[in-house]
C-alpha cells in the first residue's frame, strides 16, 4: 500500500479493505413467532486482552491493556476525555486491530471465534431515508430476506419500546427515540457482544435514567457481552458488573461492582462505588 | 395621531364588510398568478389603448390569434413535439454522463484524478461559444443541437452529483460499513440516497440550460423546432408568433421544472424541508 498524503473522503469504501468480519450471519431466516417463543441466544463472547497496544503515528494510545471478560458479564470503561476509551472500543468490536498484542473472541468453552458485536454510537447514525423498521433491519445485514428483515425489526423495535413508530421518518422521532432504534438495530442480529460508546451521552437527564433501565433490561433478556463507554460514573455503577478505570492508555482500576440486577436509583452501596470511582479518575485517592 | 388613528381603523372595517372569506387553499393557488394577470391586463389595455405599439408589441389577443391559427394548422404542435424531443434528447445524454461521471468520481479516487480537471477546464468554456465550431462540425442538423444541450446539460448535473456524493455524511458511510454493507449495496443505501438531493438541485439547474441551449441553437440553425418558428416569424415581422414563441418556451420551462418538483418531492419525503411543506 503506498502512503498517499491525500485522502480521498470515500478512500476507505474501496471493497478491498476488510478487516473487518463480515456481518453476523446467523440472520438465516428465523421463524419471527418461533424466536419470540423460544428466543435464539445469542452466543456471548468472552474477551481475552494480552499486551495490547495501539499507536496512532508516534501516539501511543493504549499502552499494554491486559484484561479478561467473562461472558455476558457488563463492563464499563471510564476515563477522560481522550484517554482511548472509544479506541479500545472499536478493538474489542473488530473495527480495528490492535497495533502490537492480542484480543482472543472465545466462545463458551474457550475456542477462538470470530467476533459477532454489535455497536451503539453517540449519535444515532440512522439512515435518514428508511423509516425506523428499515433502519433496524440495516442491523441484519444485506442477506436476509426483505420480509423476514422487516418482520424482526419490527419485533426488535418492540423490545426497545417503539413497535408504534416502525414506519415513522427518524426526522420526526424524538432523540431518545433515535437512540432506542439505533439500540434495536444493534440487537435485532442477536450479538454475542454488544459495545455502546455512549449511547446516551446526548440525552436530557430524565431521559437518561429511562434509557439506562431500558439497556439494563434489554442487556439481561439478551445475555450478550456488554461493553459500555460512558462519561457518567453514576451510569457506570448502575449498569455494570465491574467498572475499569482508563488512564493514559492503561488500566488504573478495575473495580466489581457486586450488587445484582436490576439495581435501584440511589441505592448508597453504589454510591459508596462511584465516590470510589470519582476519586481514582480526579486522582485523588 | 390623526392618520394613526385611520390608519389603525381601516383594516377592522375591511376586515367586518369582507362578505366571504376564500378557502385559504385556493388563495395559495391563485396568489402566484395574480401578478402574471395583472401584466397581461396592463399589456393588453396598452395595446388597445395604443400607448404600446403593434410593431413592438403585438397585443395579447394578437398573440391568441397567432396561438389559434399556429395550432389549427397543426404547425405548433409539430413544433412543440421537435422541441421538447430534442430537449429530451439532450437532457438524457448529457445528463447521463454528467451522472455517471459525477458517480465515477465522487466514489473512485481514480476516476477523479483521471477526469475531474478536465472537466473543470472544460466548465469554463461557455458552451454557447462553441456554435460556430458546432455547425461547421455537424452542420444545422440534429446532431448540432443535440450536440450543444447535452454539453450544457451535462456540467451542472456532473457538478453536483460529485458533489453530493463526496458530500455523504461519513458516520453514516462507516455505521453502513459496521454492518456489512459494501459495493453495491452501499452505493444503494447510502451513497445515492445521500447524494439525491444535490443530484436534484443539478437537474433542476440543467434544465433551465437545456431550454436555454435550445432556444440559442434552434434560432440560430434549424429548420423546425419553437426557435425555428420564432426565427421564421421575425423575418416576416410577424412579432405576434415570436412573442407566441417566447410565451411557449416559458410554458414548457414551466412545466419541466414542476415535473422536477413532484419528482424531487416523492424522492425526498423523508427529508424534513418537504415534509413541512406538505403539511403547510
Ligand atoms: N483514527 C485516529 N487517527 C489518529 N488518532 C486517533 C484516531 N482515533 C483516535 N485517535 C487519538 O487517540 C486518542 C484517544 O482517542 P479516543 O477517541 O479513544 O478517546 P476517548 O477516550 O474516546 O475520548 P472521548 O471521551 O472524548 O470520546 C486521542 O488522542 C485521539 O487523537
Ligand atoms: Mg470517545
Amino acid at each position: 500500500m503506498l502512503i498517499a498524503p491525500y485522502q480521498h473522503p470515500l478512500a476507505f469504501i474501496a471493497p478491498l479493505e476488510t478487516e473487518l468480519d463480515p456481518p453476523a450471519t446467523r440472520a438465516t431466516v428465523p421463524q419471527s413467532e418461533a424466536r419470540h417463543e423460544t428466543p435464539a441466544q445469542p452466543q456471548p463472547v468472552a474477551l481475552r486482552l494480552r499486551n495490547v497496544e495501539k499507536r496512532f503515528g508516534d501516539n501511543r494510545v493504549l499502552r499494554g491493556i491486559d484484561l479478561d471478560l467473562e461472558a455476558g458479564q457488563f463492563l464499563a470503561i471510564v476515563g477522560k476525555s481522550g484517554c482511548g476509551k472509544s479506541t479500545l472500543l472499536r478493538l474489542l468490536t473488530g473495527l480495528d486491530t490492535p497495533t502490537d498484542g492480542h484480543i482472543g473472541f472465545l466462545d463458551g468453552d474457550g475456542r477462538e471465534m470470530t467476533s459477532n458485536a454489535r455497536i451503539v454510537f453517540q449519535e444515532p447514525r440512522l439512515l435518514p431515508w428508511f423509516d425506523a423498521a428499515d433502519n433496524v433491519a440495516v442491523g441484519l445485514g444485506p442477506t436476509t430476506s426483505k420480509v423476514v428483515a422487516r418482520q424482526l425489526a419490527e419485533a426488535a423495535l418492540g423490545d426497545v419500546q417503539l413497535a408504534e413508530k416502525a414506519g415513522e421518518w427518524p426526522s420526526k422521532l424524538s432523540g431518545g427515540q433515535r437512540q432506542r432504534v439505533s439500540l434495536a438495530r444493534a440487537l435485532v442480529s442477536r450479538p454475542g457482544l454488544l459495545a455502546l460508546d455512549e449511547p446516551l451521552g446526548a440525552l436530557d437527564a430524565l431521559t437518561r435514567i429511562s434509557m439506562q433501565k431500558l439497556l439494563s433490561r434489554v442487556w439481561r433478556e439478551l445475555g450478550a457481552t456488554a461493553v459500555l463507554v460512558t462519561h457518567d460514573v453514576a451510569e457506570a455503577v448502575h449498569l455494570a458488573d465491574r467498572v475499569i478505570v482508563l488512564e493514559e492508555g492503561r488500566i488504573t482500576l478495575d473495580l466489581p461492582v457486586p450488587q445484582p440486577h436490576p439495581r435501584r436509583h440511589g441505592d448508597p452501596e453504589l454510591a459508596k462505588l462511584e465516590g470510589r470511582l470519582l476519586a481514582a479518575i480526579l486522582g485523588e485517592a | 395621531m390623526t392618520t394613526f388613528e385611520t390608519f389603525a381603523g381601516t383594516p377592522k372595517t375591511a376586515i367586518q364588510k369582507r362578505p366571504v372569506r376564500l378557502p385559504s387553499l385556493s388563495r395559495d393557488a391563485v396568489l402566484p398568478y395574480l401578478l402574471p394577470a395583472l401584466l397581461v391586463v396592463v399589456w393588453q389595455v396598452g395595446s388597445a389603448t395604443g400607448w404600446i405599439s403593434d410593431r413592438i408589441m403585438p397585443s395579447p389577443t394578437a398573440v391568441l390569434r397567432a396561438f389559434w391559427e399556429t395550432a389549427s394548422s397543426g404547425a405548433l404542435a409539430n413544433d412543440i413535439a421537435v422541441s421538447g424531443a430534442r430537449a429530451l434528447a439532450g437532457l438524457l445524454v448529457g445528463g447521463s454522463i454528467g451522472f455517471l461521471l459525477g458517480l465515477a468520481n465522487g466514489v473512485s479516487k481514480l476516476s477523479e484524478q483521471l477526469t475531474d480537471t478536465t472537466l473543470q477546464m472544460l466548465r469554463t468554456i461557455p458552451h454557447l461559444a462553441l456554435i460556430p465550431l458546432v455547425i461547421l462540425w455537424f452542420g444545422i442538423g440534429e446532431e448540432a443541437k443535440l450536440f450543444l444541450t447535452s454539453l450544457g446539460v451535462l456540467f451542472p448535473i456532473y457538478l453536483n452529483t460529485y458533489h453530493g456524493v463526496r458530500n455523504v455524511d461519513r458516520d453514516l458511510l462507516e455505521m453502513g460499513r459496521i454492518y456489512g454493507m459494501s459495493g453495491w449495496t452501499l452505493f444503494r443505501k447510502v451513497i445515492f440516497p445521500g447524494a439525491l438531493p444535490s443530484i436534484f438541485v443539478g437537474l433542476r439547474y440543467g434544465l433551465g440550460i437545456m431550454w436555454l441551449t435550445l432556444i440559442v441553437s434552434e434560432s440560430i440553425a434549424a429548420s423546425s423546432g419553437i426557435g425555428h418558428m420564432a426565427n421564421n416569424a421575425r423575418e416576416f415581422m410577424m412579432t405576434d408568433v415570436v412573442v407566441l414563441a417566447l410565451l411557449i418556451y416559458a410554458g414548457l420551462g414551466k412545466l419541466a421544472d414542476v415535473v422536477a418538483r413532484a419528482l424531487e418531492r416523492r424522492a425526498l419525503a423523508w427529508n424534513p424541508v418537504y415534509q413541512t411543506q406538505k403539511e403547510v
